[in-house]
Formats: C-alpha cells, sequence, structure tokens
C-alpha cells in the first residue's frame, strides 16, 4: 500500500529528490540537469500519491502505468523509483558507467520502467496502446505518461492524440512538462506549438493548466481525474527548466549542463536552505 | 514458352488471403489476438475479421507510427498483436517504432508487412518494399519472415501468434502453388529443402521459390542439371545449418529475392559463406540498384530476371 503523505511530506521529498538527481549527474558526469529538475515534483506526486504501483505490484497487470517519453530526464525518474525501493539506490553509482544498465534514457533492465524510450515522440503511442488493452481488458488501471514541450513538433503525438480520443481513453492522462526551453533555445522560437490547451481540446482531450511545481495543485488535477468521462486527459504542468537551483533556472546551459564541483556545492547549498525551511 | 506461376497456382490461394482466415481461426477461441490496422483491412483481407470481431480490431487510421506504437503498448499489456500495414510503409515511415518501441522494449508485436516486394507492381516506388530485408537484419531480437506458399504462411502466422519475441512476416497478394506436397515441417530459422538435387543450389524467399522450383525443373528438362531448391523462409535468424551444408558440396548457389540486391538473403548468405571459408560460385538476383522498371510484379520479376527462364539462365552460367 501506498504510505499516505501530506502536501508538506511531498514537498520535503521533491528538495531531496532534487539533491539527488545532482549528485547522480555529477558523478556521472553526464544527464539532463534541467529537465529533471523540472519534471520531478510532478514524478513525485505521481509516485508517492496518485499511482497505484511499487515494487510489489509492478508485475500485477491491474498496476497504473508510467511511461516517460521524455526519456532523457531520466535522472528524475530513476531516484524517483529507487526511493520507491524498486531497486536499490546503490545501483545509481553505476549511472552510464561501463556495462550498467543505468544508461541515459529509460530501460526495462531497470525494475519499474514500463517501455524503453529515449527517442521523442513515442511515449503517448505506447500510452495509447496500453491503454486500450486496459479498456478491452475491462481493467481499472491508468496510463500515465510524461511529454516535453520540446518533442511536441514530432507528428507521431498528434497521431497518438486523434487515436486516444477516437477511442474514448479516459483512463489515459499526458502530463506536458512545459518548461518552454529545448537545447536551442526557447520552445516558442524553435517550433511554436502554443496555443497547445486549444490544440489538445480540438483533438477531443480534456485540457487543465497547474502549476507544476505546486505540490497540492498537482495532487489536486490527479485526483480529480478523469476531467471528463470518456475524454483522455492532459494537464499543462507549468515548469521552470532547472527548477530549484537558482543560477540553473531558465538558463538554456543547463538542458544537459553537469555542475562542476564548486557549482555542485553551491547547488547543494541552496537545496539544503530550502530542505530546513521546509521541515 | 516459360511456365508461368499463374497456371501451376490455380488451387491454391494468395498468401495474404491465407494469413488473414489464419488470424480468425486463432481468433475464435483468443480474445487476446488483436489486429491492428492503418485504413489497411480491404488490403489486408481483413473485413471480414472486422465483421467476426470487432473487439479484436483496432483502426489507427493512415499513421503508421502510431500503428506501431500503439500495437507495442497493447503487446506489453499481453495481447497477442498483429500490426498490419503495407510493407513499404510499415518498414520505412515506422522505422524507429520497429526499433524503438518493437525490438528494443522487447514487445512481442508480429509486424505484418502486406503486399510485399513489388506487389504493388505499376504504383510505382512509393509503394514498393525492396529495403525491409536490409533495415530489419540490423535491429536486434527480431526475426524476419517472408512465407512461400500458403502452407508456409499459415505456419508463420500459428508460430508468430505464440512466439515471444518480434517478428516481422511480408508477404504478395500472388495466388502462389503449394512448393512441395511432402516437406511439412516449419520452423523459424530453418530453411526448407523443396526440391532434392545433385549439382547446384537456388535459394529463393518469400514469392521467389515458385520461380525458382520452375527454373529447377527447366535446368533438369533441357539442360539434365540437377538442382536444389531451398526456402529460405527466415531472412533472421538465418539458416546456417543449412547453408553450411549446401556450401560443402562445392557446387554453385544462386540466390533469388523480391528485395534490392543490397543487404538481402543474398548478402546475408554471401557473408556467412566467404567468413567460412566457402568459395563456391555464386550469384544473387534481385532487384538492382536502379529505378524499378514500371509494370506489374509478373513483369517486373521478368525484366528483372525473377523468372523460370532467368532464373535457370544464371543457373546455367555458374555451372558451366
Amino acid at each position: 500500500m501506498l504510505e499516505v503523505m501530506s502536501e508538506k511530506e511531498l514537498a520535503q521529498k521533491s528538495v531531496g529528490y532534487r539533491k539527488k538527481i545532482l549528485k547522480y549527474i555529477y558523478q556521472a558526469k553526464a544527464g539532463h540537469t534541467g529537465g529533471s529538475l523540472s519534471c520531478i515534483d510532478i514524478l513525485n506526486v505521481l509516485y508517492n500519491h496518485t499511482m497505484n504501483v511499487g515494487p510489489g505490484t509492478f508485475d500485477s497487470p491491474d498496476r497504473d502505468r508510467y511511461i516517460q517519453s521524455k526519456g532523457h530526464t531520466v535522472e528524475a525518474l530513476y531516484v524517483v523509483l529507487a526511493s520507491r525501493g524498486f531497486f536499490p539506490e546503490s545501483d545509481l553509482e553505476t549511472l552510464c558507467k561501463y556495462q550498467s544498465h543505468y544508461i541515459g534514457h529509460p530501460t526495462r533492465k531497470v525494475r519499474g520502467v514500463e517501455q524503453n524510450t529515449g527517442a521523442l515522440g513515442h511515449g503517448l503511442s505506447l500510452s495509447v496502446g496500453t491503454a486500450i488493452a486496459g479498456k478491452l481488458d475491462k481493467r481499472d488501471y491508468r496510463v500515465f505518461t510524461v511529454l516535453g514541450d520540446g518533442e511536441l513538433p514530432e507528428g507521431s503525438n498528434w497521431e497518438a492524440a486523434l487515436s486516444a480520443s477516437h477511442y474514448k481513453l479516459d483512463n489515459l492522462c499526458a502530463i506536458l512538462d512545459k518548461n518552454t526551453l529545448q537545447i536551442s533555445g526557447p520552445t516558442s522560437a524553435v517550433c511554436n506549438t502554443d496555443p497547445v490547451d486549444e490544440k489538445f481540446e480540438a483533438f477531443g482531450w480534456a485540457v487543465r493548466h497547474v502549476d507544476g511545481h505546486d505540490i497540492g495543485e498537482l495532487m489536486a488535477a490527479f485526483d480529480a481525474l478523469p476531467f471528463e468521462e470518456d475524454k483522455p486527459s492532459l494537464i499543462i504542468a507549468h515548469t521552470v527548466k532547472g527548477k530549484g537551483v537558482s543560477y540553473m533556472e531558465n538558463q538554456l546551459k543547463w538542458h544537459h549542463g553537469v555542475p562542476d564541483k564548486q557549482e555542485y556545492a553551491d547547488a547543494i547549498q541552496e537545496l539544503d536552505a530550502l530542505e530546513v525551511t521546509l521541515a | 514458352m516459360d511456365a508461368t506461376i499463374e497456371n501451376i497456382a490455380v488451387s491454391q490461394r494468395a498468401n495474404l488471403e491465407v494469413f488473414s482466415g489464419t488470424l480468425q481461426h486463432l481468433a475464435q477461441t483468443d480474445r487476446d489476438i488483436i489486429v491492428v490496422t492503418s485504413d489497411s483491412r480491404g488490403s489486408g483481407k481483413l473485413v471480414p475479421f472486422g465483421q467476426k470481431f470487432p473487439e479484436q480490431i483496432i483502426e489507427v487510421g493512415i499513421a503508421e507510427q502510431n500503428l506501431v506504437g500503439v500495437a507495442a503498448g497493447l503487446a506489453s499489456a499481453g495481447k497477442k498483436v498483429f500490426a498490419v500495414s503495407p510493407a513499404c510503409f510499415l518498414t520505412a515511415r515506422a522505422l524507429e517504432q520497429i526499433k524503438n518501441d518493437v525490438a528494443y522494449s522487447d514487445n512481442p508485436v508480429k509486424l505484418i508487412g502486406i503486399s510485399a516486394g513489388v506487389s504493388y507492381g505499376a504504383l510505382g516506388s512509393t509503394h514498393h518494399s525492396l529495403h525491409d530485408f536490409a533495415v530489419l537484419r540490423t535491429i536486434n531480437n527480431l526475426i524476419v519472415v517472408a512465407p512461400a506458399d500458403n502452407f508456409e504462411t499459415e505456419q508463420a502466422v500459428l508460430l508468430a501468434a505464440e512466439t515471444d519475441m518480434p517478428v516481422y512476416i511480408r508477404f504478395g497478394k500472388k495466388q502462389m502453388p503449394l512448393l512441395s506436397e511432402e516437406e511439412k515441417t516449419f520452423e523459424f530459422g530453418k530453411g526448407r529443402v523443396v526440391r532434392e538435387g545433385s549439382d547446384m543450389t537456388i535459394i529463393g524467399t518469400g514469392e521467389t521459390v515458385a520461380p525458382a522450383l520452375l527454373a529447377a525443373d527447366k535446368l533438369e528438362r533441357e539442360h539434365h542439371i540437377s538442382a536444389t531448391v531451398v526456402s529460405m523462409h527466415t531472412i533472421k535468424p538465418l539458416d546456417y545449418d543449412l547453408l553450411r551444408n549446401i556450401a560443402a558440396s562445392g557446387q554453385p548457389v544462386v540466390t533469388v529475392e523480391e528485395h534490392s540486391v543490397y543487404g538481402g538473403l543474398g548478402e546475408a548468405c554471401a557473408s556467412f559463406l566467404i567468413q567460412n571459408d566457402f568459395h563456391n560460385r555464386f550469384k544473387i538476383m534481385g532487384i538492382p540498384d536502379e529505378y524499378t522498371v514500371t509494370g506489374s510484379q509478373t513483369e517486373i520479376f521478368n525484366h528483372y530476371g525473377i523468372s523460370e527462364g532467368g532464373i535457370a539462365a544464371a543457373a546455367l552460367g555458374l555451372v558451366r
């Protein structure tokens, strides 16, 4: 059973996750720092509040599923799965090391990972198929996927979005980690996808906006699923790339920047201070 | 006058129809059999399947990437999924989904490439799949199959439904003659010797095995050359044991495929032979690296020598 955690406890947990994301990226000298920090609160609430899945139920056909479409921010997923006990956290010491299963994108060789992702624009189709299977089998599980705003120009997303509404997949929830930055610059400048809410609504989805770092808002949005019967749900989570480390926030270089020793120390110091204020 | 496939296949059906019939048979007792189509139920002969099992057919519209991704999601939830789409689109447009969502993620989807090779004839290069063996051979964790006749097609579909590995099966829409009344074994990765000979070997796959058999008869009749004919229905994993036995005779080998001469059956066989110190005289027949001639499948086959006369001539060139 999932331990019931308060909003405050979850907020504290997020700070710890941020520190671990930075630790393992710093150690591996590789990783997608900014995006992992932007989606971590979403994953925190999914795995510690919303989803009916844990190490003991991962093989159950009735478990809720999470498929990470923006696979490159795998560090966020790994630290959450480790904290839920899917594997020993010490495994993450091998992140991106020779012969490790803990590669830079999600892989099913890591317990708790549902699908091998990383090429963008794949998660939504995989989620649609899994959600259709749930409907066919009359199972109650739900399927969650986190999309990046930078991957939305992949046409396969829109093929999948059509299928999701065509099949009335109200057991499917996509969360858009809208941190507004991608590797070449602002998403609005690279290939504008706004108004993304209207686009998804036109594709037959029920859409809500949340502050993607407000634990309470995330909890409330997930608790309200499905937003409309017979429609897939989209949560547009407005997030900040690099959230929680002031010098990383909204800075493009931290898309896959790796902190040096001083930067790492500064980041941990800032998060330690935040942890004290939340205690 | 050359013999033709048409005048010896009268009692048989197109492999595509056998595929559809076999799936219906499976679906009668197995509700986990799911067909996913991209507006291809008509061309896939799946209209009767859809009428009988409306809850077991998922239509995604003309969207091949989504077809494969959705199929992978269904398979991950325990469904036995047949993703059916023209081979040309399935294996080019959705190649990344095949590579990542099916093979790499180990979701055991059965990818069915219909109207493969040059089956679409004069519709032209957009609708031809002459690349699929080559690209799919390089993807780990995928069985690649081209059944030759109705028997092989039925067996391949039955085996695919039960295997826990991803499988790609491609076939055409022409009536195909039965290759052999006697040879009734079929397993993935094991080529079938459908004609025993003593002077040379012709290795075909899919719809080229039938003309290879006709060519072997012609060689016997007109030139007293006795050719073995193999249906190498599985391109990957290739039957190295059979190849070794064939090559050990030292006799000539001709390969014939409805595919580019690059990267398919022929080059797979050649790679094995040369790396194992076999130096048999060797010829790869297929579609050359050029703008494919316009015509029906039969006309294209004849143009490039994938015919009774063309294969026999190539064989003669090696034997003499």
